[in-house]
């Protein structure tokens, strides 16, 4: 650790904008590196603007906050984890339990975003960074040749200069916008999760969900969003459970469905009402997700400026793989580090900022997105959504049903039938085999 | 609902109106979030762009439900209770339809369990 001087052309060393887990974990290494950081968030508190569809996975914290298990404020740790298929009368569950998630450094935890936003955020501040809340950056500053030298936020006088901006502003980023890192932003690229948190008894959701003490269950869905492409999740808090769908932007204006709607529907479904029943509405929330990975990324980097977390597009949603949280820890983590590198040597144009590309580009960040870059298009894809459930479930139900004095007919014969009657042609189904194979083989 | 003032608005009459699902009115489901309200709307629709647009798929999306159709085709929109999620704008295919930022530091939505 360095006893770095304050900047004597800026205000300070870094300014990053936004207080979610990318900005709080860009703060974290940079002031703990000793430059100057201001941690600005538009918010009352860091996490108050922050919703997602439910589970952190944190172990990029073990870099940055060894045994931070021990106080992070989560709900529940995931310990069992099911995907659920559903038509309008069935439901086909792959569950899954993993006793070794209940313990550290565990896998995924349930966590209610204000609580754990600010928890990061509070360890920035204990590294040095300068938190001002209910602070609204609204454009960049930039000098003649274009490069970004600070923010200009809705405080009076709240022009901040730094060396290093680093925009964590969320998924409408209008930071990355402004800077032109966006070619475009187009509403296919998104979806819009909708959720509510409904309290219950604590042994009611054990009871319910098969689990004790701080065990948690995630369940992600299929086919529970009637004709809008999308998903649904139900998760477990302590003393509340989390239910919502994700819905593709550009079919939910086309099918006129309010995503309220489709919230009530899929209460309704025989597998989901036990579950959710007498749940009493806590709050009802919604928020934009960057869907399309790689399709719709920006530039990461301009002279003077890195972007990261949502704002950056860095979210993962792949079907069986639904991840932003960590996303955003990571790419903030790389973007602090950036940005000390680049101040340390005294270059913080893009090329000074290079290290930060190179980074997401060697780890999981961009790793697991070059992989799983065809899968977020094949899991919202209308055969995925509309035609394949149906024809599974139906298959299953087949398979199942003791049709005496009917002999069983062959596996074989019944999944032919039934993707003929879903309208299902062969090779469309073999090429979505073979997509998904190479994206998640 | 009050704003910061501590003056009481009121809604427009469609929001009130009870819905089929959930057995909650929609003011009764907004009511479970909070909003610090700022006078300064930070969302401002043009309804003469939005006049001749058939599509509307603010009204429909707009998880807020701030979007209004008003008899003579207009739409009426309400800043107060808003997500700041964004929808509204990224659905519009109308240029100029929707100008949208964020509200003044420290205001509007408060999410405490999500």
């Amino acid at each position: 650790m360095t006893a770095r001087s304050v900047p004597t052309d800026r205000d300070v060393d870094v300014v990053v904008v936004g207080g979610g887990p990318a900005g709080s974990c860009a703060a974290l290494v940079a002031a703990r590196a000793g430059l100057s950081v201001v941690l600005l968030e538009r918010g009352p508190f860091p996490g108050s603007k922050n919703m997602y569809g439910g589970v952190v996975y944190p172990r990029i914290l073990d870099e940055l906050i060894p045994e931070w298990w021990n106080d992070v404020p989560i709900q529940r740790w995931v310990t069992r984890r099911s995907t659920m298929l559903l038509t309008e009368t069935q439901a086909l569950t792959v569950d899954f339990r993993a006793g070794a998630w209940g313990a550290p450094p565990y896998n995924g935890a349930t966590a209610y975003r204000p609580d754990f936003d600010n928890w990061l955020a509070c360890h920035a501040q204990a590294a040095g960074a300068q938190l001002i809340t209910s602070t609204t950056a609204t454009g960049l500053l930039r000098d003649s040749a274009g490069t970004v030298i600070g923010v200009r936020t809705d405080r009076p006088d709240g022009d901040l200069t730094a060396h290093v901006v680093i925009a964590c502003d969320g998924v409408n980023s209008f930071l990355a916008k402004e800077a032109g890192l966006y070619e475009h932003t187009d509403a296919k690229h998104f979806t819009l999760g909708v959720k509510e948190t409904l309290a219950l008894p604590k042994h009611v959701i054990d009871e319910r969900f098969g689990v004790r003490g701080r065990e948690g269950v995630d369940i992600e869905i299929i086919g529970a969003t009637g004709g809008v492409n999308g998903g649904g999740f139900l998760y477990t808090n302590l003393d509340t459970i989390a239910i919502g769908v994700v819905l593709k932007l550009s079919k939910l204006g086309a099918q006129q469905q309010r995503p309220e709607q489709i919230i009530a529907t899929l209460k309704q479904h025989p597998a989901i009402a036990p579950l959710v029943q007498d749940g009493e509405l806590k709050e009802y929330s919604a928020h934009i997700i960057p869907e399309a990975g790689l399709t719709m990324m920006p530039k990461m980097t301009t002279d003077g400026m890195l972007v990261a977390g949502d704002a950056a597009a860095l979210c993962l949603a792949a079907g069986i793989w639904l991840e932003g949280v960590n996303f955003a820890m990571a790419s903030g983590m790389y973007a602090g580090q950036a940005a000390v590198e680049a101040v340390q040597a005294n270059d913080t144009s893009a090329v000074g900022l290079a290290g930060y590309q190179r980074r997401l580009s060697d780890t999981f960040v961009l790793k697991d997105h070059r992989k799983l870059r065809r899968a977020p298009a094949l899991v919202l894809s209308d055969r995925v959504q509309h035609l394949y459930p149906g024809m599974v479930a139906n298959v299953v139900e087949r398979m199942f049903r003791v049709d005496n004095p009917n002999p069983k007919p062959g596996v074989r014969r019944i999944f032919n039938q039934e993707r003929k009657r879903a309208g299902v042609r062969r090779r469309d189904l073999l090429r979505d085999g073979w997509t998904g194979f190479r994206s998640f083989g | 609902m009050t704003d910061h003032t501590g003056h009481t608005r009121a809604h427009p009459a469609e929001i009130l109106a009870p819905n089929a699902w959930g057995g909650m009115s929609f003011q009764e489901r907004m009511a479970t979030a909070e909003f610090r309200i700022h006078h300064q709307p930070h969302i401002v629709v043009d309804g003469k762009v939005c006049a001749d647009c058939s599509t509307r798929e603010c009204v429909v999306a707009c998880p807020a439900n701030l979007f209004v159709p008003t008899s003579d085709g207009g739409i009426v929109f309400n800043h107060e209770q808003c997500f700041e999620c964004g929808t509204c704008y990224l659905v519009c295919n109308r240029e100029g339809a929707i100008s949208w930022h964020y509200p003044e530091g420290g205001h509007g939505v408060v999410f405490r369990r999500t």
